[in-house]
């Protein structure tokens, strides 16, 4: 028997559809709850003023600013880092087995669960190179963490630029680094920032690689030798050990407030840029 | 009659297709000089050595000798970036950078350092003069160059390559995708501007190749067949296949 292909046609929209519907359902069920969790608690108060008696009182000042340098330096090492091994990997070498061994291992950092990243940081930095647990240890660690993300991120955003606008560059005389800086580097803009977005979710998110690295003392972290705690530990423990729901509740809203504003502005800002001038 | 670009015994080949089979031609300087011939013919190809753009093709293997102003420009000693400023290249499709018009044409003089506000205004606005170009751009140089018409692009071409100032205009084949009004209004700035440069025009349009060139010269599977002025090769040409090529019998 021959099923009328419209009917499958419309069966396969409403399958499609129920799908989409579930996704988008999921993630808005997520935030609710920890909205409605957490908002009761939250306030200007909470926002500016430090934790105290482990978190049971007080806000949650000093793990805003933990979080906010660990992710603004993690970034800052890493974006230069990644877009360099982009550029190099797409513009400045040829295909062959170095460029297929450095991608291989790029890929397979990627899978890397985050625990063994915070172990191999505990190991490496805040032992045998003596840092102790501290912002340069976490900050390095997360570095590591997040570069083969921008790394693979960047690389598809250079690809995708077409050859004739290098083409044309070359031919009005510049050379190839004026190439990259000119004409490829802004065409992929939008692209490496997606990679780098991703990466501050991860970064704003890790607890275990961190908890390892930097520790999670509450004081204010004043150096980079200083250990420090992020928000996403700060609501792990206060989660994990019972000591008070609902400020872990009202740490996870803000939490899920500024990752949500960071892609705001990130793609207000990239959008001005780019529909400028195509 | 002044020779700009010298070429000897050039053969190219990527692996085992040669592509141009020994050429052997003078180019005159400050006159038009078409290169015709049917498709895989090498005159693309040919052009793409004068400014050296064939260094993004993997494999080729060149013999032979090209120079311009009698200075070898396929060895080693040659700078690439200095030579692209004097052998200026419009490419067959029209490509503006993703940018202003403004700084479609300021691309080129900014790699030189030009001084910003003294020099390159006067420069962007003679160079879209040049291409026919200003009277339809003049008021809005900041808007994007990805809204010009096709014509218009390929104008902007025209004028971001003016803008380098360079000695030599390679064209490959810069009208095939346009209209006929935007076809004419090129022609008509190559006209005034082969007073100032020396160009080449590479095109599939025998018509367009009789109309505006001084010199044309017609290959055909990697050899020139024939060459001399457009005139005696259009109505008295000595090698049957131009002939043909011309009356239109094959290509």
């Amino acid at each position: 028997m021959r099923i009328n292909p419209r009917f499958v046609d419309k069966l396969v929209k409403i399958g499609l559809n129920s799908q989409a519907f579930f996704t988008v359902g999921i993630l808005v069920t997520i935030v609710a709850i920890i909205f409605f969790k957490g908002s009761p608690y939250l306030n200007m108060e909470f926002i500016f003023s430090s934790p105290e008696d482990m978190g049971r009182h007080g806000g949650i000042f000093s793990t805003i600013i933990g979080t906010v340098f660990l992710v603004l330096l993690s970034i800052f090492v890493a974006t230069p880092l990644g877009v360099g091994t982009a550029i190099f990997l797409t513009e400045y070498t040829k295909e062959s087995w170095f460029t297929k061994t450095i991608r291989f291992g790029v890929e397979s950092l990627a899978g890397i669960p985050s625990i063994l990243y915070g172990l191999f940081g505990f190991i490496f930095f805040v032992i045998k190179l003596g840092m102790g647990w501290s912002l340069m240890a976490g900050v390095l660690t997360i570095t590591i963490m997040i570069l083969p993300t921008i790394i693979r991120t960047s690389e598809e955003a250079i690809k995708a630029v077409p050859r004739n606008l290098r083409i044309v560059s070359y031919s009005l005389s510049a050379t190839k680094w004026e190439t990259v800086t000119k004409v490829v580097l802004p065409s992929a803009g939008p692209g490496i920032l997606t990679g780098i977005m991703l990466s501050v979710g991860r970064a704003v998110g890790e607890t275990a690689a961190v908890i390892f690295t930097m520790g999670s003392s509450l004081r204010l972290p004043t150096s980079l030798m200083d250990s420090g705690r992020t928000m996403a530990v700060h609501f792990y423990i206060l989660a994990r050990e019972g000591i008070s729901m609902e400020k872990a509740y009202a740490t996870a809203l803000v939490l899920v407030l500024s990752i949500l504003s960071i892609n705001i502005i990130a793609y207000y800002i990239m959008n001005r840029v780019t529909s400028k001038y195509s | 009659m002044n020779i700009k670009i010298r070429i000897e015994e050039l053969r190219l080949s990527f692996g085992k297709a040669e592509i141009l089979k020994g050429i052997n031609i003078d180019v005159y300087k400050n006159k038009i000089t078409g290169f015709m011939g049917p498709a895989g013919s090498g005159k693309s190809t040919l052009i793409s050595l004068i400014n050296r753009m064939i260094d993004f093709e993997e494999n080729a293997e060149i013999t032979g000798r090209v120079s311009i102003d009698g200075e070898d420009i396929l060895g080693d000693k040659i700078d690439e970036v200095q030579l692209r400023r004097r052998v200026g290249t419009v490419f067959a499709v029209p490509i503006p950078l993703p940018r202003s018009i403004y700084d479609n044409i300021a691309y080129g003089p900014r790699l030189k350092n030009r001084n910003e506000r003294k020099e390159l205004w006067p420069l962007v606005v003679e160079s879209l003069k040049k291409a026919f170009l200003w009277d339809e751009v003049k008021d809005r140089l900041d808007s994007s160059a990805l809204k010009l018409s096709g014509g218009q692009q390929q104008r902007l071409c025209l004028a971001r390559t003016l803008a380098l100032e360079p000695e030599i205009i390679l064209l490959d084949e810069p009208c095939s995708g346009l209209d006929p009004i935007s076809t004419a209004k090129i022609e008509e700035a190559l006209n005034e501007l082969k007073k100032d440069y020396t160009i080449i025009l590479v095109s599939n349009n025998t018509k367009q190749i009789a109309r505006i060139t001084d010199y044309a010269a017609f290959f055909y599977m990697g050899t020139l067949i024939e060459y001399g002025p457009t005139e005696k090769l259009f109505t008295n040409p000595s090698e049957r296949k131009t002939e043909d090529y011309i009356q239109g019998k094959f290509g």
